[in-house]
């Protein structure tokens, strides 16, 4: 059997520009973790459902475990580190979280985060309804949601409160 | 003053990590590990014929291919059996790659080693397995009838036969009043938490010792576990476990097979190996649980009073056993939740099937053992035309019954007495809460806009806090950061906030100089691990002990330097001060520095130091009954089980023509005695109850009579979103244990129990049939409605 | 679950797509939603996958006369939120809320759910219900396929290997029609148990033209001509059970999505007439 073609793939992540060699195969998923070594996005299903390895693709929330890296490639994609405000502290949603206990074992976490922190943009006052709606796509095991959802209107109430945001 | 941190809603020392993307779970490690994927059977029963690799062997980045004839010394003999007992008649364990014969869809065969996951999942697709295949056992009838059987050397297929009984139940229920018999029966779910499990090894060639990380509930039994199968020393074996994408019981099994053959393969190999379990094999190769048929009959007077019950049930556990019948055991013991019936006969048989096999998940036999029993107390209550919270209330045991005994034996083998609980106050709480005697108004409001509801309940108790035992450890440094470490694990339970809420009160400490690590046997080697909703109990009782240790020494030290009685000493925010006199004081690092007799002065505190002196000049520079550093280690070991306990209703509306079950509310009373956190018992309980909804309402495996499952994926393994769960109103009551010294019950499964009873009986609140099997889908209840229709 | 190796293709035009396509066990990637998921679980191994989100030519969502052209890698999200679709084929952004959940349709696209055949699909059945042409680019040249022509059975359409769709067309619809579309699922965002379109014309008034399309409930979505029985419900369910054929499976009986059917039919059909009142006041 022939060794498997590759393809330089750069995506800038996080505001970075980075790249690996990689087989058309390769999940933007196990790009970022394994090839980037950027592992805040997890994988909890590999087919879609659960949103635990969703990221921001040019801003819009979509799942890592669906695309192929190099299909994006030269796009800019934002994984839950690039959340982080510049100055180390936590970003809006990752502070919503802390403050609502919106996590238990935390590894549905992130594709929560990345998901609002879009969401928000679009709709920075949610009802506790839409808020709920927000979070329809994904599967968290640990907390039955309520918490998230209560994250999701803490998260709005910082905005609306002028709390830092780098992103 | 430090602010008491013990039952405030302190924010999680954990979050800041793992909302930003820091938490290091399994698979973010090891990127350059070896990866490992495995061949597993397609059949539910068959015999493998032969192995054919011929085509998977020219595969760049292939490693290395495994079968059950590779495998070597312990590691080819049959798992361990973990926990036997005498009722375990025929308990039978697998093999780490099957030996001649796979029992069920997804048995490991062929193990695979290659450069990376996707390559070894190709060479899995080239190798060629031929099977004679055998006729399997599915479901519990099946099981029963034993026209087929599951292991050759049980031909009946049973694995465990108990009866128990107190009193004279057959002959009670004969001379009641009353009888009444019920079937009923609950389907398999799986705890299903979103990380798969996983294993990580590295073999260090050059010292021969394994260090290995497991996404486990037990990194204690996973070293033992591996470190026999391996024929390693203990002491030459460490097993970590890292952040845990959560467990509910299925990481409590160990060892998994593949918790030998990654360790073995990366000793062979002498290369770090890992595998990351995906969420098909989760699905088809760890454990489901729940599968339960339960056959009652119960006596009972005027009043509703229960005089005798008799269960016999039978429960299906899969192709093994290797976790022992600790399920049917839970069930058979704690189906008696808050009550008292004169006399109770239980009768378990549990049977082998071509299923994955079944291990605890959340609740762990007690969600069958309660819709059980309290279809029964409903069954009652509609036979006699009574309330249905009445007839409980009639049956409870009261508050100055306790301690209560109940005549049985628990799953730890201690005699079933429950310690505390005030259930007629929770009952009242419940029915406060969610408005049960103006339910009628409520029904008859919706019924004139032709809508129908229907309101249910359900309590239990929860054995909590099982030993034998869990340590702490706890050790000030001279920088003043206070480290604690447990054996047990974590896998999103807050331990990192919630020990540290502890010593941070006992030592007098700022929280946030509190670090606490677990799951790591290289910090604490002793340990039994996190389940049965025991690591506050166990562990946060340990961490007191030992921080009460530190403290006392950290006290008679600093009464020496300060040349005071300790008794007039105080900690506040780290400082050891004396009472009144605030001027006189040491801080907790200093004390540190003197607690040990090497005076090289490396850093402030040091330097600090040299102020004070402590020690008995008459005597060596570490006396004989001391040992230098301000640390302590102790263990909690209790003489019993602590009891929780809990109430839930549920008012639901359902769709008349769809059948679709909408919840309008969800009300949970909960007693898990003295709270460390609020705001994590409630996150504990909502979680639990979104498992319950999921339980009564969404999950089950489907197996087809060949065996194979038909919803091993998330499309069709319905795990609610948020939109199909309710926002949970609780209420909180505290009667302490009187067990142990900070009173507290565990907390972690309660929420999830009564799921399956509570929407039971809304149903047939609302339904006004009976409702005997669960969970219920729209297409079930719509198809029962049809049936009670054409049966009328 | 790691997709099994296949050769990438990324063409810059639609003849060089068409040409890649002409290679054994090819197929097409455009949002990938459905296909990616096949490929993990390995249950389906192509040798080439032509990966189409290159072709920025088929991004386009426009009006062309009197139909609505949507290409073929617009993302659901697109079409969910255009003005266009809102206003000259609004039943599509009624299908649209049902499909999965925003994260899947921000890359997910409308003509790739068409072009998957899915009988479950809300978008077959839309498609299916409003006559919309499929055009295919093929390297005899371009050819179009009529909906009714188009869905084949489960999975399958009349597609031939190394064809490509481009685009779907729809015709638009003026404000004397209205649409609903109406499921039911067990989980929010989930494939319907059962589900129907429909789409009636109300001119003073009365219903001039009534359709439904079924879907979930057969192999392909099943159109059905209802203006005769839309008054009479009990006729209404009467044809329309004659016609479906649902299967019993792990999620519901047959009976049981006969029974959805039966709800979800009067439900469409009175939401369709009251959002044509709507459209047209």
């Amino acid at each position: 059997m022939n060794p498997e073609e590759l393809f330089l793939v750069e995506i800038t992540v996080n505001g970075t520009p980075l790249s690996a060699r990689v087989p058309a195969r390769r999940l933007l998923s196990d790009f970022l973790r394994h090839d980037l070594r950027l592992t805040g996005t997890h994988v909890g299903c590999e087919h879609g459902v659960c949103g635990a390895c969703t990221i921001l693709l040019e801003g819009k929330p979509v799942r890592g475990c669906l695309i192929f890296a190099v299909s994006v490639a030269g796009s800019a994609v934002t994984t839950v580190e690039g959340l982080v405000n510049n100055d180390g502290s936590l970003g809006i949603v990752q502070r919503a979280f802390h403050e609502s206990h919106g996590l238990q074992c935390g590894f549905c976490t992130p594709g929560f985060i990345t998901t609002i922190h879009a969401y928000l943009k679009e709709n920075p006052h949610p009802t506790e309804e839409e808020a709920r709606e927000a979070i329809a796509g994904n599967l968290c095991r640990c907390t039955g949601y309520q918490n998230i959802i209560k994250s999701v209107l803490r998260a709005a109430e910082l905005i609306d409160s002028g709390v830092r945001d780098d992103h | 003053m430090t602010t008491k941190s013990f039952g405030e809603p302190i924010l999680r020392k954990e979050d800041p990590r793992l909302v930003s993307g820091q938490g290091r779970y399994l698979d973010d490690l090891g990127h350059d590990a070896l990866a490992a994927a495995f061949l597993r059977s397609p059949h539910a029963s068959a015999r493998i014929l032969d192995i054919d690799v011929t085509d998977a062997i020219d595969v760049p980045g292939l490693i290395g291919i495994y079968t059950y004839e590779d495998l070597e010394g312990r590691v080819a003999e049959p798992l361990p059996l973990l926990i036997p007992h005498p009722a375990l008649l025929n308990g039978r364990t697998g093999y780490p790659l099957a030996n001649e014969y796979v029992r069920h869809v997804g048995e490991a065969i062929v193990m695979v080693i290659a450069e990376d996951r996707y390559v070894a999942e190709d060479v899995v697709d080239l190798i060629k397995v031929s099977y004679e295949i055998l006729k399997p056992v599915v479901g519990i009838e099946d099981a029963k009838a034993a026209h087929n059987a599951v292991h050759s050397s049980v031909p009946n297929n049973v694995s465990a036969h108990s009866v128990k009984e107190v009193g004279d139940a057959r002959a009670m229920i004969k001379s009641a009043p009353h009888k009444l018999s019920l079937d009923l029966f609950i389907e398999r779910s799986a705890c299903s938490p979103l990380e798969g499990k996983g294993v990580y090894a590295i073999w260090e060639e050059d010292s021969q010792e394994l260090r290995l990380w497991s996404s486990t509930q037990t990194s204690t039994g996973v070293r033992a576990a591996v470190a026999a199968k391996l024929d390693l020393p203990l002491q030459k074996v460490e097993c970590i476990a890292p952040d845990v994408g959560g467990g509910f019981g299925v990481k409590i099994m160990h060892p998994w097979p593949e918790e030998v053959l990654i360790p073995w393969a990366a000793r062979k190999l002498k290369r770090p190996v890992k595998w990351s379990e995906d969420r098909r094999e989760h699905f088809i190769s760890s454990a489901h649980e729940r599968a339960q048929e339960h056959h009652i009959e119960v006596g009972f007077d005027e009043e509703g009073r229960i005089l005798g019950l008799d269960v016999t049930f039978f429960h299906d556990n899969g192709a093994y056993t290797p976790y022992g019948i600790i399920i049917p055991l839970i069930t058979s013991t704690q189906l008696l939740g808050p009550y008292k019936p004169a006399s109770y006969r239980v009768e378990f048989t549990s049977l082998f099937t071509n299923t994955v096999l079944v291990i605890p998940y959340r609740g762990a036999g007690r969600p069958q053992g309660v819709f059980a029993m309290e279809r029964t107390v409903d069954a009652i209550a509609k036979y006699l035309k009574l309330d249905r919270t009445v007839v409980r209330e009639r049956n409870f045991i009261q508050p100055h019954e306790m301690p209560y005994d109940l005549g049985l034996i628990f799953q730890d083998g201690r005699p079933l007495e429950y310690d505390s609980g005030d259930f007629p106050a929770s009952m009242a709480m419940l029915k406060k809460m969610v408005g049960w005697d103006d339910f009628e108004t409520m029904r008859s409001e919706y019924a004139a806009m032709g809508r129908k509801i229907g309101i249910g309940v359900a309590c239990y108790v929860e054995g909590t806090g099982v030993g034998p035992y869990e340590g702490g450890f706890v050790q000030v440094e001279t920088s003043g950061r206070i480290n604690v470490a447990t054996g047990l694990t974590s896998q999103g339970q807050g331990h990192q906030t919630v020990f540290a809420q502890i010593v941070a009160d006992e030592l007098g400490v700022p929280i946030e100089d509190v670090f606490v690590t677990t799951g790591d046997t290289r910090r604490f080697p002793y340990a039994v691990g996190t389940f049965a909703s025991r690591a506050a109990v166990m562990s946060g009782n340990a961490i007191a002990l030992a921080a009460r240790q530190v403290r006392d020494k950290a006290l008679r030290l600093a009464g020496e330097a300060l040349e005071c009685d300790p008794q007039d000493l105080e900690i506040v925010d780290g400082i050891i001060r004396v009472k009144g006199d605030h001027a006189k004081s040491i801080a907790l690092k200093t004390v540190a520095v003197l607690s040990n007799p090497l005076r090289y002065a490396f850093d402030e505190s040091a330097k600090a130091a040299t102020q004070f002196a402590v020690g008995d000049t008459s005597k060596p520079p570490v006396p004989e009954d001391q040992e230098p550093g301000l640390e302590g280690k102790d263990y909690y070991s209790p003489m019993a089980s602590t009891f929780a306990n809990g109430m839930h209703a549920v008012i639901i509306e359902i769709l008349p023509e769809t059948a679709e079950v909408k919840i309008l509310r969800y009300v949970v009373v909960h007693d898990c005695g003295r709270v460390i956190n609020p705001m994590i018992v409630e996150g504990q309980i909502h979680g639990g109850v979104a498992q319950g909804v999921a339980g009564a309402l969404y999950e089950r495996m489907a197996y087809d009579e060949s065996g194979q499952l038909q919803n091993a994926s998330f499309m069709d393994f319905l795990m609610p979103y948020s939109t199909e769960i309710p926002t949970v109103e609780a209420g909180h009551l505290e009667t302490p244990s009187p067990l142990n010294p900070l009173g507290i019950k565990g907390a972690g499964e309660a929420g999830v129990i009564p799921g399956s009873a509570v929407f039971a009986s809304a149903i047939e609140d609302a339904e006004g049939f009976e409702i005997r099997r669960m969970p219920i889908s729209p297409s079930e209840l719509w198809e029962l409605r049809r049936t009670m229709k054409e049966n009328a | 679950m790691k997709p099994s190796r296949f050769q990438y293709v990324r063409p810059q035009s639609i003849p060089e797509a068409v040409m890649a396509l002409q290679r054994h066990n090819s197929k097409v990637l455009a949002g990938g939603q459905s296909l990616t998921p096949l490929l993990s679980m390995r249950l389906a191994s192509p040798d080439v996958l032509v990966d189409i989100n290159g072709l920025t030519e088929l991004s386009g969502i426009e009006l062309r006369g009197s139909e609505l052209w949507i290409g073929a890698i617009a993302r659901h999200q697109e079409v969910l939120t255009h003005v266009l679709v809102q206003t000259h084929v609004p039943l599509i952004q009624q299908a649209l809320a049902y499909v999965a959940h925003p994260v899947i349709r921000n890359r997910g696209t409308s003509v790739g759910s068409i072009a998957h055949a899915d009988p479950a699909g809300e978008l077959t059945a839309v498609a299916a219900l409003l006559g919309a042409r499929i055009h295919v680019s093929a390297q005899q040249g371009p050819r179009e396929i009529l909906a009714a022509d188009f869905f084949v059975g489960p999975l399958e359409s009349s597609l031939q290997h190394g064809e490509l769709v481009t685009g779907v067309s729809f015709p638009v619809l003026d404000a004397t029609w209205g649409s609903s579309c109406q499921e039911v699922a067990r989980r929010h965002g989930d494939y319907a148990l059962a589900g129907v379109c429909a789409l009636v014309q109300v001119l003073d008034g009365q219903i001039m033209a009534a359709r439904i399309a079924i879907f979930s409930v057969a192999g392909t979505p099943l159109v059905i001509d209802v203006i005769d029985v839309h008054e009479d419900h009990e006729k209404l369910n009467l044809k329309v059970q004659a016609l479906i054929d649902p299967d019993t499976d792990i999620h519901a009986t047959a009976d049981y999505r006969r029974q959805l059917v039966k709800t979800l039919v009067v439900q469409a059909l009175t939401e369709a007439r009251v959002h044509a009142e709507l459209r047209q006041s």
